[in-house]
């Protein structure tokens, strides 16, 4: 039998309950423009605070951590091997808090094809002085223009222009909580003492607002250079070497090798903030949980037209048996009513999918906590689309299916002496 | 060619269990040739519908057996079946049965649209010239529920011919008809044997019409006498 034929005698079949068609292929519609508006709009949210804390996380994080010295001098002592001691309260010595041999290790990492780019950072522990109040505080050194690539560091920073920090020198970048405290205006002079107990005026050029007021109450940026001057080192002190790696899945594989080959302390994204991955996962799988719910129910809306018109037509479908159509065709027709359905509604719900994304998209959003979102965030990914109409197929297909097998089933001797 | 029978039952039997149960055809054998123009008539009740039900393949259901064009039918499978009935058997019901979602010519067409054996022009073309013959081809267009009951009769018979069928089977083709309408209706099967040698079977009540034919076969509680 040929397509051609099958699909004449469905679409007549279909255009004769025309209203309860298109009332099924509305519901097929409005399931997949909501699954695909829901989905996007949540995994626009996921990605969005993800991104407060993920974007300008490095992947790998090499530092070098205080800590007592593994092994005491007895416990090399060959003589003593098979003996106890008793050597307690171990303190660290006084180690140093900066990577040793940093320079030639940020080389080699630029030269890894792995990494997409690094970034050197030193902290100084400051107070920051309000009169005769001192605010406990922390200044980061950072390298302005390698945050601002590959940590978004422009994002954050507001009332000022973060190349300023460059391009002045003794300028800083005021944590907004801080600034809020200390009443300072840009180009406003601030004092900070260091724990060394010198005192340093730094001119305030813009504010940093990260969405996390606990990060903002204290955090403050300057230039690597200047951190380094408020720590009194040299310019190869450096203490923190964030990594940005190209994917990110291979970054706890290479804090390892990091470690071993660096000799330093390594720390992955994933370690430091597994929590998020699984607030993402949990969120993504309601969506699509509700989503498919949606398209399931729909598939129900089309199994009763469907039954309503095999009701209605068995005479139709006696007669095709009666001339030669077998059972086979007849549920081939039935099948294609199905996801005639199923296709039309689906692909009509693409597109509401696509206006009612666009609509959340519109919408105004402000959060003091996100300076750079105006509107609701909303994923444009093609994956929900074609998830959202493949699924929206298949359960039509099913929805079709069962009908259409009790078409083909249906004894003509019976219909036709019925009348 | 001439005496090759088109149809031949050999002790047909059928019961219904409703509820308990009950004979209605008791060995029923007898064979039609190629080009006989042949009417069962009987009381009402007497099982000729279910007979012809059997004959036309479409009920399984029954004890002994069917040769269509020489070839056995019973215990073929249903698609098998479905491909028999499209090719060779021709089938006209008491109550037109036109899909009132298609045209008169759409209508005709319909087993071809099974087949396939012709390209669609061809049996648009051959579906006319059918309506033609049969006088009706101004209602080509119009939906099988624009026309009269005597007019849907004759669409469905010219649906019936539209593979070129072997043998032709009517159950009460004239019963809604008017006299007028019923001879029209004669006509057009004897120019069909004559002209284009098929065979015929008509169930009917009416004996003006059963009269006409080359053979009456008559039905008596399940037998034929
Ligand atoms: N599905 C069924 N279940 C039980 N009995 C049935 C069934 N179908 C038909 N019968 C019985 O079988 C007998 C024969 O029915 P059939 O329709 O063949 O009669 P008929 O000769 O065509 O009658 P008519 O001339 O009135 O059309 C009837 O007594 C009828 O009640
Ligand atoms: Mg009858």
């Amino acid at each position: 039998m040929k397509v051609k034929h099958i699909y004449e005698i469905a679409k007549s079949l279909l255009l004769a309950r025309s209203r309860q068609s298109l009332v099924a292929a509305i519901g097929v519609t409005f399931s997949v423009a909501f699954f695909i508006s829901l989905l996007g709009f949540m995994e626009g949210l996921n990605s969005l605070l993800d991104g407060l804390v993920l974007n300008r996380t490095p992947h790998v994080r090499l530092y070098t951590e205080i800590r007592p010295s593994d092994f005491q001098p007895i416990d090399l002592s060959k003589t003593y091997q098979k003996q106890h001691n008793f050597i307690s309260s171990v303190k660290p010595t006084n180690a140093r808090k900066d990577i040793y041999n940093a320079l030639a290790i940020i080389s080699t990492l630029k030269a890894d094809t792995r990494v997409i780019g690094v970034a050197p950072k030193v902290t100084a522990q400051v107070f920051y002085n309000l009169g005769n109040i001192e605010l406990n505080g922390v200044i980061n050194g950072i390298d302005v223009l390698q945050e601002a690539i590959l940590f978004n560091f422009k994002d954050y920073v507001i009332g000022g222009d973060f190349k300023d920090l460059i391009n002045r020198s003794n300028s800083i970048i005021l944590g907004i909580g801080v600034a809020e405290k200390m009443l300072a205006k840009k180009g406003d002079i601030i004092t900070v003492t260091t724990l060394n107990g010198g005192q340093f005026s730094l001119k305030v050029v813009g504010f940093y607002q990260s969405g996390i007021a606990e990060l903002d109450k204290v955090h403050s940026f300057v230039s690597l250079s200047t951190g380094q001057k408020l720590l009194g080192e040299s310019s190869n002190f450096i203490s923190d070497i964030q990594i940005k790696v190209k994917d990110m899945s291979q970054a706890p594989a290479m804090a390892n090798e990091y470690r071993r080959v660096f000799g330093i302390d390594a720390e992955d994204i994933q370690t430091a903030n597994a929590q998020f991955e699984t607030g993402s996962r949990a969120r993504s799988i309601i969506s699509y949980a509700v989503g498919i719910t949606l398209l399931i129910v729909a598939g129900f809306g089309i199994y009763n037209i469907l039954n309503m018109m095999i009701y209605e037509k068995l005479d139709t479908i006696a007669i095709l048996k009666a001339t030669g159509f077998a059972g086979s065709d007849v549920k081939i027709i039935f099948i294609v009513i199905s996801l005639s359905i199923g296709i039309g509604g689906a692909l009509a719900g693409a597109l509401l999918g696509f206006i009612f994304s666009l609509i959340i998209d519109a919408i105004p959003f402000n959060s003091a906590a996100l300076p750079t979102v105006t509107t609701y965030p909303v994923n444009y990914g093609l994956q929900y689309y074609s998830i959202a109409m493949l699924f929206a197929v298949v359960t039509t297909y099913f929805a079709g299916w069962f009908p259409a097998k009790k078409a083909s089933s249906v004894d003509p001797v019976e219909i036709i002496r019925g009348k | 060619m001439e005496n090759k029978p088109s149809l031949v039952a050999t002790g047909i039997y059928k019961s219904f269990y409703d509820p308990a149960k009950v004979d209605i055809l008791k060995g029923i054998s007898f064979s039609i040739n190629r080009g006989e123009f042949c009417s069962i008539t009987g009381k009402s009740g007497c099982g000729k519908s279910t007979l012809l039900y059997i004959l036309s393949t479409m009920d399984t259901d029954y004890k002994g057996e069917l040769f269509i064009d020489s070839e056995l039918m019973t215990n073929k499978s249903e698609k098998e079946l479905a491909f028999v009935r499209n090719e060779k058997i021709g089938f006209v019901f008491q109550f037109h049965y036109l899909l009132n979602e298609f045209s008169v010519l759409k209508n005709v067409m319909l087993p071809g649209f099974k087949s396939s054996k012709h390209t669609e022009e061809e049996l648009e073309h051959k579906a006319y010239e059918l309506l033609k013959k049969l006088g009706i081809e101004k209602l080509s267009s119009k939906m099988a529920y624009q026309v009269s009951g005597g007019e849907k009769q004759r669409v469905a018979i010219a649906r019936s011919m539209i593979n070129d069928p072997v043998i032709l089977m009517c159950d009460e083709p004239t019963g809604n008809l008017d006299s007028k309408n019923t001879e029209i209706v004669f006509e057009i099967f004897k120019e069909l044997v004559h002209a284009f040698n098929k065979t015929i079977l008509v169930v009917t009540h009416d004996e003006n019409f059963s009269k006409k034919t080359h053979r009456i076969i008559t039905m008596r509680d399940g037998s034929i006498m």
